[in-house]
């Protein structure tokens, strides 16, 4: 295989879990009662390292890896050198591109000046604060307790030991976020000293604390008119403060996309390290046992850690390919598509869905409003 | 014992007519009286104790689960009297209990000389039954007035009692007082149908007349024809003949029902019994007409011949647009079974391809789309049922419309429409509600008379179009379920009407034309742009629903185009995930139905066009 091999290492452990989030990731009591985060952690690295070993038992190639993203989880959770540990692994399994790029996220209260410095030290060079929103009562909703504050000093501190890709996350359309919520969130973040922003409309995922908050009526999701508004207001003061997207929830400052991202929606080879993470590669998905201390099991007994895989047809392969370039700034290139599935969507041009000046060069890109329904663009194509 | 063993008693073709009697049940749904018939299959033994199931003469399973008898059938009881110890050949004809059958029911009436008025007497006489009891009385029947379920702790037999004679004029302690579930009673009830009920009377040497009152389609011997014998004979050597059609048939086989068919030499004056003749549809053996032989032929039928007149109409579409030759089988195979049924291909922007299909009523409507359902695995969309219109032009050209989507667009000079006249008994705590609603329904009251101190009967000129929207339901939730109802078609009138559009994006909805009174033009206007409203899901762009007269629009709701309709997190993780959705959302839009460019997801146009009673009855179901 010549294809370049990017990698997502994921960290399963937070202090705490927020209500919104239906990630794998447990918090230290979950595994063991009365555990702290020392003990059930220790001994994860060296599954991941050992896990490193399996993949290039089956997946080799010449290239060096161009991407590593650690996510979690808390990743910032973990010490720094055993973080590098990791790194140093994957150095010496495959070997690193020299304009490799390798981002962490990072909570912006669990981290000190001095552990940034550490997490640049081992190698990271691209680092994304979870921020959220600005305003409180959101911060409330969605059980993050940060103070605002931290995120200023936090990404300050990050510049000053030298990450020169700073990014945060924000979300919006959170229970009780009003207009201008949101309007003061986005003027916060761009205040910040950054180089990239990712910003998702929040989705109620089913088995969260939040799902159940809103099925009780305890909380009321915003009407979705008004969650499209908040895109509008972002999109447009982001694009004045020199951030443009080039992904429809990703914003970046020239040069500042996120690499490892892109891979993603350019439906590039990469391989998920630690429990519950999915890999990807030639047409193949397959994906690790949830639980950690299954994921120990396996490893600790030499056994691949996967679950289950599944072989993408080549419908498969051509919708996931739909359904992603079209998130992309530049969309789909119109000669890969069956006239069938052009004239399905024509009618978009006509209502500013789509953009014309693209389709005028051979593309179907969306427009700032068809960004905003591109799921229901892409079924019409896929149902053509 | 009074029952009599079958081999010994007297034989089909040669029972003297003095010793037969021909009864009718006239009862109201579950007022007991399949319990009743399964009771005398048992005392007569007819049936064996280990043959004997609940409902026994009810075939269909639509007819042993909602308790209705459709069709009729009659039974053959051999019985010794208790009163004077001589051999009768008993003929209990099964009438069906319902409305939309008065004509069959009155055919099944003219085969008796006597009916039974079975009466639950914790419930008392309904409507229906009253009108069934009438059309007997005309027919010159005797009535034997019997109170059921006497067993029941809450029956009132004096109070019913006394209804009963009322009606009939009789003394309430004429009435007999049975219980089918117990037997109670049903010995005496046998003895006083042999008593009371007179002889059949008819001509044996005169060329035979026999009346068909019953017509069944199965699938092994084509049609089986029930019919009570009035003069001459008919033997299987005999060439029959209808009057109606006058075609000729083979007669293939004779029979009587005891309760399972026995064949005979043949069937004498004053017998019931079947005819078998190849025929293949029930259409060619209809319910009223008379039989006779083509080698010595009547010179004169039996009065009361009618073809069947459809009175209601809906359109039944598909669910899923390839199921439309199996729905055109089905209809087919129906057809065979019901003469009533009619139907023809119609197509609709809005729905595909389907049928138009007329029916006796709401309840014969209901039950061909169960069956249609049921027996041939179907999913369907049925539209409103509408009645027939005759609309004159200016021009003086007459049209019937029996769909609203093909009501003259042009100057009408007039429209006329169907008129019935209803009967509803009720306690008279609810006359003030049932005059409520039948002054909005466009009703104009007859005349109101006590039937007891506390029950009504209440007499209302309505037209039919007011009872086949809601109105049934209407009643029995605004009377808490106690008030019944019949009516008989009385003619037509002319009526203020008008034909409302639905327009989506300004292109017309076939399936929600409605012709209604101009008076309710608007809040039906109203009624479906908002449900449309509530039901289309947003899109791609902004879409007006419209409710017009002509290019006149009466009520407008819009659909605002979509704003949001994206995941706005598409990671590593979650690609596969994503995309099982969108095929799965992909499945979803395959059932969307196109109106233009506007798509409408089938549970739409379900939920549209099912009123508010129906989906409370759905949910009841559930």
């Amino acid at each position: 295989m010549n294809e370049p091999l990017s990698f997502y290492v994921h960290i399963p452990y937070c202090v705490k879990r927020c209500g919104y989030c239906d990630f794998n990731t447990y918090t230290p009591s979950e595994l063991r009662e009365g555990g702290d985060l020392k003990s059930v952690s220790n001994g994860y690295i060296d599954l991941l390292i050992k896990e490193i070993g399996m993949a290039h038992a089956v997946a080799q190639t010449n290239s060096p890896i161009p991407t590593i993203f650690f996510g979690g989880g808390t990743p910032t959770l973990m010490e720094p050198t055993d973080l590098g540990l990791v790194l140093m692994e994957l150095s010496n399994t495959y070997g690193f591109a020299n304009d490799i790029e390798i981002t962490i996220e990072a909570n912006p209260d669990t981290v000190t000046k001095d552990k940034l410095a550490k997490l640049r030290d081992v190698g990271m060079n691209r680092i994304s604060f979870g921020m959220q929103s600005a305003a409180p009562n959101v911060l409330k909703v969605l059980d993050r307790t940060h103070d605002p504050e931290n995120v200023i000093k936090a990404t300050t501190w990050a510049r000053e030991v030298g990450f020169d890709e700073v990014s945060v996350d924000l979300i919006y359309g959170a229970p009780t976020e009003s207009i201008s919520d949101w309007e003061a969130t986005v003027d916060a973040a761009l205040e910040l000293p950054i180089t990239h922003i990712s910003a998702y409309a929040l989705i109620v995922e089913s088995g969260t604390k939040l799902a159940n908050q809103v099925r009780r009526g305890e909380v009321v999701m915003p009407d979705e008119d008004q969650t499209a508004d908040k895109y509008l207001i972002a999109d447009s003061k982001f694009n004045s403060a020199g951030f443009s997207w080039y992904e429809l929830s990703n914003w970046a400052k020239p040069g500042s996309q996120a690499k490892h991202n892109i891979a993603y929606w350019e439906n590039a080879n990469w391989w998920g390290l630690g429990p519950g993470a999915h890999s990807h590669i030639d047409g193949v998905r397959f994906w690790n046992v949830k639980h950690p201390s299954t994921y120990a099991e396996r490893i600790n007994n030499g056994v691949a850690p996967v679950q289950d895989s599944e072989t993408l047809t080549l419908e498969d392969k051509e919708n996931e390919r739909i359904m992603l370039e079209i998130r992309l700034r530049d969309g789909i290139a119109l000669t890969s598509l069956t006239p069938d599935q052009i004239a399905k969507v024509e009618s978009y041009l006509e209502t500013g869905h789509l953009d014309l000046d693209f389709w005028g060069v051979g593309r179907m890109a969306l427009t700032q409003s068809g960004r905003l329904i591109a799921d229901r663009i892409v079924q019409e194509i896929i149902s053509a | 014992m009074p029952a009599i063993d079958l081999a010994k008693a007297p034989q089909p073709a040669s029972t003297n007519p003095a010793q037969i009697r021909n009864f009718c049940i006239i009862a109201h749904i579950d007022h007991g009286k399949s319990t009743l018939a399964d009771r005398m299959l048992g005392i007569t033994e007819v049936v064996e104790q280990r043959n004997m199931r609940a409902q026994y003469l009810d075939r269909m399973d639509i007819e042993r689960e909602r308790g209705i008898t459709i069709k009729s059938q009659a039974v053959r009881l051999p019985w010794r009297s208790g009163i004077d110890g001589q051999e009768y050949i008993l003929n209990m004809i099964d009438t069906p209990g319902h409305v939309d059958f008065t004509y069959e029911v009155s055919r099944s009436l003219a085969a008796c000389e006597g009916a039974i008025l079975l009466v639950d007497c914790a419930q008392g006489i309904e409507a229906q039954t009253l009108a069934n009891l009438y059309l007997a009385m005309e027919n010159n029947l005797t009535i034997i007035p019997v109170l059921n379920k006497i067993d029941l702790p809450a029956a009132q037999p004096d109070k019913f009692a006394a209804e009963l004679a009322k009606l009939i004029g009789c003394e309430p302690e004429d009435c007999l007082r049975v219980s089918g579930k117990t037997g109670d009673g049903v010995v005496e009830l046998l003895d006083q149908i042999c008593a009371q009920i007179p002889a059949p009377v008819g001509d044996p040497d005169a060329p035979a007349r026999a009346l068909i009152f019953d017509s069944v389609y199965d699938t092994y011997r084509g049609v089986v024809t029930y019919v009570r014998v009035v003069d001459g004979h008919l033997s299987t050597k005999d060439q029959i003949q209808m009057f109606s059609t006058g075609v000729r048939h083979e007669m293939l086989e004779v029979g009587v029902i005891s309760p399972e068919p026995v064949v005979s030499k043949g069937l004498g004056v004053g017998e019931v019994g079947y005819v078998i003749t190849g025929v293949k549809d029930v259409r060619q053996s209809r319910v009223g007409d008379t039989i006779t032989t083509y080698h010595n032929p009547a010179k004169s039928a039996l009065s009361g011949y009618k073809d069947p007149i459809p009175m209601v109409f809906s359109g039944l579409f598909p669910l899923d647009g390839a199921d439309y030759p199996i729905l055109r089988e089905a209809l087919d195979k129906l057809q065979l079974n019901d003469a009533a049924l009619v139907y023809e291909p119609e197509t609709s922007a809005a729905l595909g391809f389907g049928f138009r299909c007329g029916f006796l009523g709401l309840l014969h409507m209901e039950i061909v789309r169960e069956r249609l359902e049921r027996e041939a695995g179907l999913s369907l969309i049925s539209t409103a049922p509408n009645v027939v219109y005759r609309t004159v032009a200016d021009d003086g050209k007459e049209m019937t419309v029996t769909n609203p989507s093909e009501f003259p667009d042009g100057k009408i000079a007039a429209v006329f429409e169907p008129i019935v006249r209803a009967t509803v008994l009720a306690p008279s705590e609810f006359i003030g509600s049932i005059m409520e609603l039948c002054q909005e329904r466009r009703g104009t009251l007859l005349g109101m008379d006590y039937l007891s101190e506390d029950r009504v009967e209440i007499r209302y000129t309505l037209p039919l179009a007011e009872i086949v929207f809601d109105f049934f339901d209407q009643l029995k939730s605004r009377t808490r379920g106690y008030a019944s109802l019949d009516y008989e078609p009385i003619g037509e009138a002319e009526g203020d009407l008008v034909k409302v559009d639905i327009l989506l994006q300004g292109e017309g909805v076939d399936a929600f034309s409605a012709i209604v009174h101009k008076d309710k033009a608007y809040a039906y206007g109203v009624m479906m742009t908002t449900k449309l409203r509530e039901l289309i899901p947003r899109q791609q762009f902004e879409v007006p629903i419209q409710a017009a007269i002509g290019s006149r629009i009466i009520a407008r709701e819009s659909i605002r185009a979509i704003r949001k309709d994206v995941l706005a997190k598409c990671y590593g993780g979650d690609i596969s995930r994503k995309r099982k959705l969108l095929e799965k959302q992909k499945e979803g839009k395959k059932r969307m139905k196109m109106v233009g460019r506007v798509e409408v997801p089938q549970e739409a146009f379900i939920a549209a066009l099912t009123t508010d009673a129906d989906a409370t009855k759905d949910k009841a179901k559930k």
